[in-house]
């Protein structure tokens, strides 16, 4: 990584740090360039859905999954002024196991003028078994074309 | 002419009784979860109807500038409603019928929850920073899987904010509550 890209990503990795949800859930950058975006976050037991075994709620690792996908189209070469969710469809493939780091890594895998198209995968500390993955399609937000320079 | 009631029929329950252990079950359900207590969501109950509410805070912000509610937050408020409206109808069903005495339960001795295959979230407008509401509803109830819909609004019950389906594995059947196998 050379210095403008680690420039580029310390900016990108507060800009996400400082969404007050991605704080709450912990959530860190790990590394964003090109439409491909990586967001990790610990494990935390306020965020376990099933008492009896210790395992994260999935719809924490759909803020995730969001967040990640989000940062993805925010960094693809088009360069949007911005992006919300259209629709987001994650399948859960397995519980994580408690105690691991959940990364997502999300791939902004195609864009038209105004629809970004993402899909994403979730990972605990089993790189080889995924525990979830999504698709999903985002908007892109122009900047303002009648906005005077 | 109706005929003389029969020794059969049971007289129904004083009504603060009944209320008394259908809020014990759904309370015992609800706030052993410790990421629906991290999200602050709460469910008001009518009878066998549930209303979820996610109270606004600053932690659910997603985006600051808007300033609007965290796509993953809204995600997490439907799913969380789907899945307890899901158990809640098993529960239900069981503690009407009498196999489940609902002051046995507690956060872990509780039927199992059933666990979550997919779930689809239509963001349709912008989370704004009040409070959120949100019911589901079981399409379809199987042995093994069930397909819910939820629906999420906040100021006007017209104008949804989001709706979601998710289809769910349902949790095997005969578990005694709190038995690990």
């Amino acid at each position: 990584m050379d210095r403008s890209e680690e420039a580029k990503l310390r900016v990108a990795r507060q800009f996400i740090e400082a969404i007050p949800h991605a704080r709450a859930l912990g959530m860190q950058l790990d590394r964003l360039h090109d439409g491909v975006a990586e967001i990790s976050m610990p494990y935390d037991l306020r965020l376990v859905g099933d008492p009896r075994t210790g395992v994260i709620h999935g719809g924490a690792v759909s803020a995730l999954m969001d967040t990640c996908c989000g940062a993805a189209v925010m960094s693809h070469p088009e360069a949007p002024a911005g992006t919300a969710t259209i629709d987001l469809r994650i399948d859960y493939m397995r519980a994580a196991t408690p105690g691991q780091r959940i990364t997502a890594r999300a791939a902004c895998y195609h864009v038209t003028r105004t629809v970004a198209f993402v899909r994403a995968t979730a990972h605990d500390e089993d790189d080889a078994r995924p525990v979830a993955s999504a698709t999903g399609a985002f908007t892109i937000e122009r900047p303002h074309e009648g906005a005077k320079p | 002419m109706t005929p003389p009631p029969t020794n059969s029929r049971k007289r129904p329950e004083p009504v603060q009784v009944v209320k008394s252990r259908r809020d014990a079950a759904l309370r015992a359900l609800v706030s052993g979860v410790p990421y629906i207590q991290f999200l602050g969501i709460r469910f008001d109950r009518r009878g066998d109807e549930l209303t979820a509410e996610l109270p606004f805070d600053e932690k659910l912000i997603g985006n600051p500038l808007l300033p609007a509610l965290h796509g993953g937050a809204t995600a997490a408020f439907l799913e969380v409603t789907a899945i307890i409206e899901l158990s809640w109808t098993l529960l239900w069903e069981d503690m009407e019928a009498g196999r489940i005495d609902p002051a046995s339960l507690d956060p872990l001795h509780l039927p199992r929850l059933p666990k979550t295959i997919d779930f689809t979230v239509d963001y349709l407008r912008s989370g704004l920073p009040r409070d959120a509401y949100a019911r589901a509803r079981v399409n379809r109830s199987g042995r093994r899987y069930a397909s819910v819909h939820v629906e999420a609004w906040q100021d006007n019950r017209a104008r949804l904010v989001a709706q979601g389906t998710g289809h769910f594995l349902m949790p095997p059947v005969g578990l005694v509550p709190g038995r690990d196998d």
